[in-house]
């Protein structure tokens, strides 16, 4: 429930700082998501287990996992360079 | 024997230096130089004390057994660090505008400041970081026994000193050194966050060190460590999906409500847009943490002899290599790691237990803080150093106790589990509104009991619970088995305590907040958490109710100290406009000031401190809703109106009465003037006309000329008797009379009256009632036998019956002596009936000799007498009351 009127169309800054919130909130959701694909990478151990799949190395999985890593600590270092604090200010009130 | 003492040297040196940075920081903050100590830089190092010694030394430790899987216990802080603008800014921004001190402080306040909450939360809090704080003595002992192994001399010292005594006891002073230096009402310590800073990059320095010669100096390089990982035990990409999960999820709770982390995050905030430089610096520090994590266990399980503690590799793999240097700065990295998290674990319990739990007994035992003999203030600190003092000495107990075996290192998991508990009313509370006090209450006990029974029992000292127990459940209830909850079996423990805890906890807070109903005070703070950003600056208010400016400075120097209190009291005075130290206790003076002192003692003992001095904590529950108060001031108002409307009505209506009077007695007065023009000019007209007959005509008669005489002397007696009159009347009024006080009998001044005004018995009659001879009479007789007369000629005069007759009733009422002189003529027509004492007036303008100055002139002598005379209405006629006190009479007894 809004309680004020707020107008229809921004500002092309106004409306890029809005984006920059969304693309702020999404971040998580993006990481975790990352972060759940190892899971679907084939086990020895797994339920559906041909031998003829290799289990997916360390190796690899510390350059995925830590590649993501790397990626979102960029990407947050972006986003809180971008937005800026007075957007912060009424960033809770919505879009 | 060397190395031994050497690593205690430096590991003195290094507290020295820790001490030293605490205290420069201190000074610096306290002579306003710190602008430094605000840096967003020194806010992410801070939060770095979420890596304790377990993940220093337990992460490749856990690696070695389990592979990647303890890269979670990263992976859940650094998704809600970078989904800072979530749930971290409406924390920071809540715990800075609502002035939060800890975790139990944030969930009490939001659900109306509920003290019940704030102990739940606290015991929750100790319960669960207790444990925790033994892992951390028990990674020092440890690192250093891994010291002693080589040295033979050192076993023997390391034997004799209890290592893990002595941490607790250095650790316990460094906090209550600068933990409890001062009651900022902001909660900040700039020394310990300064110091952890410190550790913090040490820490993070000692794993990258060991991390690169391991890497280069051991391996040979990235390509061949990559290769080397590959071909070790822990090679292949092998994870349990709901561990992987599970653990994220819980270590992510866990960053938001482990009391340490929500002390560096929110308590100790400088400023909001620190978070945002976090945001991206700390997974970037966490990532650095535990980037060599899995090359230092790989070489590590490559290099050390089968069946060595994986937990101590980042120690002895240096050690073994040669590398003592490398070895010292490691220790120092663990100990860093360690010591921080006590420290601030510490301040966060400590503040924790004596805001929620000593604070609340001490002000109920001594009825009300602000009376109490003692100084609140020292009580506070002194309640922080005792509650830090008892914090270490339960977690060095539990270490004793448990006996410091493996079955601690699954602590860590443990703790976070139980601290999970608190993320459901946390989060709930700043996101829903709908979320009540006894949803939160039940949630938390719920997660709470099944936490206990399902992983700290099984848990505790290699469990406390016996084996049948856990294998028939209690009472043979085989659903209740604490590994196996509704007959689910073969689930890992930890996550299925995680799981079901969590679970019923969500379910039974959302359903009872669903099903209860908050109280005023619970959706006030409500609204203002969950909508926290649309008025950050509108904090609960106060209203009604007058607070004694002076008891709550009293009170308030107590907790904060004198100087800070008048400074604050003063500004408060000038913003309001009022010289000096005292302002009103507004509603937002009042608020400001609660929330100064919930930054040293809490949010809820502040709001009861305040409502004590207030005296009306109940009512003013009800009045906070402003818009009620301020109908009220309205109606307050506009009653105020009415009531002055009604009495300027009152005025007006006297005021014409009064004008009325005035204009009858303007035309009286000129009526009387010209009757007494009349009256005087008629004996002068015929004074003159029989003196200028006796001065001009001749040959008069003796006869007529006595008779002539004696009219000119008749004529000047009425003169001099109108006169007389007049001047009588003007000496009355004046106060000049003289009495003449004597005892006497009233009817004999009755008597003496009638026979004076010479009353004929054929013309009037005269009755006589009452005991008028027994009543003795110490007074003016001839003064009060004139108002007699005057009354008895009146009657004489103005009554028109055919037979006239006149009652004298004489009474005694109520101490006085009454005397009634009533007629059976018409009497005096109502309207003139408030004039008759006026002066100059007569009743009709018949022509009965008197000037209308007598009965003024008698009201006059009976107030000189002490008595009153007025008209009584209703008698038939014309009565007169003459009314006179009788202690007179028995004074004459």
């Amino acid at each position: 429930m809004k309680e004020r009127a707020s107008p229809v169309f921004l500002e092309r800054r106004s409306y890029r700082q809005r984006r920059l919130m969304d693309a702020a909130r999404l971040l998580p959701v993006l990481g975790g998501l990352l972060w759940l694909v190892p899971l679907l990478w084939p086990q020895r151990t797994g339920s559906p287990a041909p031998a003829e799949v290799e289990a997916v190395a360390t190796s690899s999985a510390i350059v995925y996992i830590f590649g993501v890593w790397i990626v979102l600590a960029l990407a947050a270092l972006f986003l809180s360079l971008m937005l800026d604090g007075k957007a912060e200010a009424q960033g809770g009130r919505g879009d | 024997m060397a190395t031994l003492n050497i690593l205690i040297a430096v590991c003195l040196a290094y507290v020295a230096l820790l001490f030293a940075v605490a205290f420069m920081a201190e000074r610096a903050a306290l002579k306003g130089r710190g602008n430094w100590l605000r840096s967003p830089w020194i806010y992410t190092l801070s939060l770095s004390i979420y890596c304790t010694a377990w993940t220093f030394y337990g992460a490749v430790g856990y690696a070695a057994r389990s592979g990647l899987e303890f890269v979670t216990i990263y992976l859940g802080p650094t998704l809600v660090m970078i989904g800072w603008w979530w749930a971290l800014r409406k924390m920071v921004r809540i715990g800075r505008t609502q002035r939060i001190t800890s975790v139990a402080d944030l969930i009490s306040s939001r659900y109306g400041k509920s003290g019940l909450l704030a102990v739940c939360v606290t015991l929750l809090a100790v319960i669960g970081i207790t444990p925790y704080i033994s892992l951390q003595l028990q990674s020092v002992t440890l690192s250093f026994s891994s010291f002693a192994v080589n040295d033979p001399g050192g076993q023997s010292l390391i034997a004799g000193y209890d290592t893990a005594l002595w941490v607790a006891v250095g650790l316990a002073m460094f906090t209550i050194l600068f933990g409890t230096r001062n009651l900022d009402a902001n909660e900040r310590h700039h020394g310990v966050v300064m110091a952890i800073a410190v550790e913090a990059v040490v820490k993070l320095f000692a794993l990258i060190a060991v991390g690169i010669f391991v890497v280069w100096g051991l391996a040979g390089g990235i390509g061949p460590m990559l290769a080397r990982i590959d071909a070790s035990e822990i090679g292949q990409w092998q994870m349990d999906g709901g561990r992987w999960v599970g653990l994220t999820f819980l270590s992510a709770a866990a960053f938001l409500t482990l009391p340490r982390m929500f002390q560096v995050l929110v308590v100790e905030n400088e400023d909001e847009r620190h978070l945002r430089t976090a945001a991206w610096a700390f997974p970037t520090y966490l990532m650095l943490m535990s980037l060599f994590v899995v090359p230092i266990a790989v070489i590590g399980l490559e290099v050390m002899p089968t069946g060595s503690n994986p937990d101590q590799f980042v120690l002895t793999v240096p050690l073994t290599q040669g590398q003592e240097g490398l070895a010292m700065l490691s220790f120092l990295g663990g100990f860093s790691s360690a010591t921080s998290m006590v420290i601030v674990a510490s301040i966060a319990l400590s503040t924790m237990v004596s805001n929620h739990i000593v604070m609340p007994i001490f002000l109920r035992l001594t009825q009300g803080g602000a009376s109490g003999p003692s100084d609140v203030r020292h009580v506070v600190i002194l309640a922080r150093r005792l509650s830090i003092g008892l914090v270490l000495a339960l977690g060095y107990l539990y270490y004793k106790i448990s006996g410091g075996g493996s079955a601690l290192a699954a602590i860590g998991l443990v703790s976070f589990a139980g601290l999970a508990q608190l993320l459901p009313a946390m989060m709930g509370g700043i996101f829903w509104r709908g979320a009540t006090r006894n949803g939160a209450f039940a949630g938390l006990v719920v997660g709470f009991a099944i936490w206990t029974w399902c992983l700290l029992l099984p848990g505790f000292g290699g469990g406390v619970l016996s084996s049948g127990l856990m294998e028939a459940g209690p009472w043979g209830l085989s659903w209740l088995r604490p590994h196996a909850l509704f007959g689910i079996e073969g689930m890992d423990p930890l996550l299925h305590a995680a799981m079901w805890s969590l679970l019923l906890n969500v379910t039974v807070f959302v359903l009872v907040s669903l099903v209860s109903f908050p109280s005023p005070l619970e959706r006030l703070q409500g609204a203002q958490f969950v909508n926290i950003f649309d008025h950050s600056d509108n904090p609960q208010s106060w209203s009604g109710g007058i607070a004694q400016s002076e008891d709550l400075m009293i009170m308030a120097q107590r907790i904060l100290g004198p100087e800070e209190v008048q400074s604050f009291f003063q500004a408060e005075a000038a913003r309001q406009g009022l010289a000096g130290y005292l302002p009103e206790p507004t509603p937002d003076f009042l608020a400001r000031l609660e929330r100064e002192l919930s930054g040293a003692v809490g949010g809820a003992t502040a709001h009861a401190m305040v409502a004590q001095i207030m005296g009306a904590a109940t009512v003013s529950v009800e009045d906070l809703l402003a818009v009620a108060d301020e109908t009220a001031q309205m109606m307050e108002y506009s009653s105020q109106l009415e009531a002055k409307s009604n009495e300027l009505t009152r005025t007006a209506r006297q005021l014409r009465a009064a004008n009325d009077k005035l204009t009858q007695l303007s035309v009286q007065k000129d009526a009387f003037l010209s009757q007494i023009s009349h009256e005087l000019r008629t004996p002068m007209t015929s004074i003159r006309a029989f003196s200028e007959i006796l001065r001009d005509a001749e040959g008069l008669e003796p006869k007529d000329l006595t008779r002539y005489a004696s009219i000119i002397h008749a004529e000047a007696i009425r003169l001099t008797r109108l006169l007389d009159d007049l001047l009588d009347l003007s000496v009355l009024e004046n106060g000049q009379v003289n009495l003449n006080l004597r005892d006497g009998v009233l009817s004999d001044v009755i008597s003496h009256a009638i026979a004076a005004t010479g009353t004929d018995m054929h013309v009037m009659r005269v009755r006589r009632t009452g005991p008028a001879s027994e009543i003795v009479l110490t007074t003016d007789h001839d003064r009060l036998a004139q108002v007699f007369i005057n009354l008895i000629a009146n009657a004489q005069k103005y009554c028109d019956a055919e037979r006239p007759e006149l009652t004298i009733d004489v009474s005694r009422r109520g101490g006085r002596v009454i005397v009634d002189f009533i007629d059976n003529g018409s009497g005096i027509p109502p309207h003139a009936q408030g004039m008759v004492f006026e002066k100059f007036y007569r009743v009709a303008d018949r022509q009965a000799g008197g000037a209308g100055l007598g009965l003024a002139i008698c009201r006059e002598i009976m107030g000189r007498l002490g008595g009153t005379l007025g008209y009584l209405p209703g008698q038939g006629g014309a009565a007169f009351r003459v009314s006179l006190p009788a202690a007179q009479r028995m004074a004459a007894q």
